[in-house]
């Protein structure tokens, strides 16, 4: 089974708008509106067996339209084939369903995204912080904060982009 | 006997009251800072919640503003028993963005310097499960040959826990001949004491009574869980990414992949044992057909130039201060590059818009995946069993965290 393929089974099923799929260094990537996430990950799971979940990661672009990315990575083990999905929301209704029901191993994937991202997960059976201590108010892998310390004075260094 | 007389008291009738033990966050047994609060019915364990976080060092954040070059000493802090296969695979995933081929010679090296890393984390696992079910014998032995391990790697790069081996594009020294040397002495060395702890506990009677059935998950459970390596191949999947998606040349060498069939303690002990027979077989491979070759790929935007040229030659001395203060911009695009762990699929997931560090890096740590099977698997047993079934999934604080 090779990429061309996969798309092409996946178009049958979901409708090419609103859709944007591409490949990247060898490895198929789906971009898809947040509502159709699941029901694409359950397809993919049952039908063209992608059945290992390899990874979720969040991503954030402070200056898109829609901040908040999730990454997903599948990996079809018969075949030997990886896909990359990707749903993007807006920082003010950061929103995804989980995938918990789908692969056990989700679970603590998407805490650790909720941790650093603030992204929420619908549905998800325990979704508090997971790294991070749990007071904390913020959302640290987001860009808005700086590694550093911000107030600090005796760091400048404007030259190397510190 | 009639019955009138007694009450009879069913088990679900009673108000049966839990014992909440607090195990960790530091504790001898647990090997790291690992806190479990256990749900506890006399010494059987109930239920289990992790607690973990207590090392996070937010190395995806620091990696969003460093050069690339300067990541792979965080990459060694994620498995700090095998940490040059941490610092090889970001760096070929590094390469794989920048499109830089390297030849066979750093090919082997790697693998050389992979397999090593490997025997190392495989052995402290194995001789942990020995301390954890009583027999420190094997350990205090076996740790020799670790050391020596890590006199090769003092030899290869001058660092022996974090080692920071390597550069992006290959290796900024060739391999002496003393490296050479002390890699076919502890070939010699190792295969005699692999076999004396080896005879220690693989037929040992209170061995295989410890640790058969303790511990077990099945293999659907295994890979609904994201499990990947030892693991993985204990409850009986071949998977492994040196098979599956060969780097490093790989596929040049024979070896095969063991794997268990109940995915309990005793298999992933005979997963690693027999991956370390294995590791062997291909460092003793690749260093008889290691290839002639330069030990580093010279391109000039990613890899820093010879020092005499940096002395002597006017661009060289420019590409060299661009690198060292991180001034080359990569190319945008993201990929996905994973290589096999020492507790399994070892990925690193990186988004480049440009620029002198990533955009995002997000490390795919295998133990931070299947450390959540971790209450399921221990359910129903025994607390001691509980204490076995963590040092035989190798869940290691540093990877685990982040």
């Amino acid at each position: 089974m090779s990429n061309e393929e996969v798309l092409k089974q996946f178009l049958e099923k979901f409708d090419a708008s609103d859709l944007h799929a591409s490949e990247s260094f060898d490895m198929l990537t789906i971009t898809l509106n947040t509502g159709r996430i699941h029901d694409a990950i359950k397809f993919l799971r049952n039908d063209l067996g992608f059945g290992f979940l390899t990874d979720i990661c969040g991503i954030h672009y402070p200056d898109a339209e829609k901040q908040l990315g999730v990454i997903y990575h599948l990996h079809n083990l018969q075949e030997n084939i990886r896909i990359r999905l990707k749903t993007f929301v807006t920082i003010a209704n950061p929103n995804v369903p989980t995938v918990t029901d789908l692969f056990a191993g989700a679970n603590w994937m998407e805490r650790e995204t909720f941790d650093f991202y603030g992204i929420i997960f619908d549905g998800h059976p325990n979704l508090k912080r997971i790294l991070n201590v749990d007071y904390l108010d913020y959302y640290p892998l987001r860009k808005e904060y700086p590694l550093e310390d911000p107030t600090r004075e005796d760091k400048e260094d404007h030259f190397f982009g510190r | 006997m009639s019955t009138e007389n007694y009450t009879i008291i069913h088990p679900e009738d009673t108000d049966k009251h839990y014992t909440t033990l607090n195990l960790g966050p530091t504790h001898p047994a647990t090997h790291g800072i690992f806190q479990n609060i256990l749900t506890m019915d006399g010494e059987m364990v109930i239920d289990a919640e992790q607690t973990i976080g207590y090392i996070h060092r937010a190395f995806e954040k620091i990696a969003e503003h460093r050069p690339y070059y300067q990541i792979t000493p965080l990459t060694d802090r994620l498995n700090y028993c095998s940490s040059p296969i941490n610092n090889i695979g970001y760096q070929l995933a590094v390469e794989k963005l920048l499109g830089i081929k390297t030849n066979k010679r750093i090919d082997y090296m790697r693998v050389i310097i992979m397999e090593l890393s490997r025997i190392a984390d495989h052995l402290v696992c194995n001789s942990v499960i020995g301390v954890d079910s009583g027999a420190l014998t094997g350990f205090v032995y076996i740790f020799q040959e670790r050391e020596f391990i890590y006199e090769i790697f003092e030899e290869i790069c001058g660092a022996r826990l974090t080692t920071n081996i390597g550069r992006i594009g290959g290796f900024d020294r060739d391999f002496s001949p003393a490296v050479i040397h002390k890699i076919r002495q502890f070939l010699v060395r190792y295969e005699k004491a692999l076999h004396e702890f080896e005879n220690l506990f693989i037929r040992n009677r209170i061995f295989m009574d410890r640790t058969i059935k303790v511990g077990p998950i099945s293999a659907e459970r295994a890979l609904a869980y994201g499990f990947t390596g030892p693991n993985l191949r204990a409850a009986g999947v071949d998977y492994d990414v040196r098979v599956a998606s060969p780097y490093c040349s790989y596929n040049d060498f024979d070896f095969i992949i063991p794997v268990g069939t109940h995915g309990d303690t005793y298999d992933r002990f005979c997963v690693r044992q027999t991956e370390m027979w294995q590791s062997m077989k291909i460092i003793k491979d690749a260093l008889d057909n290691l290839p002639q070759g330069d030990h580093i790929v010279r391109e000039p935007f990613a890899v820093l130039p010879k020092k005499e040229d940096v002395y002597s030659k006017m661009e060289a001395l420019i590409w060299h201060f661009k690198i060292v203060m991180g001034e080359i911009d990569a190319p945008k695009g993201e990929i996905y590059h994973s290589v096999e762990g020492g507790n399994g699929e070892l990925g690193f997931y990186l988004v480049s818009e440009g620029g002198r560090a990533p955009y995002r890096l997000h490390f795919r740590r295998p133990c931070f995946i299947y450390y959540q099977a971790y209450p399921e698997m221990i359910k129903g047993g025994l607390l001691s069993d509980a204490i076995i079934t963590m040092s035989s999934m190798n869940v290691i604080a540093g990877e685990l965290d982040a």
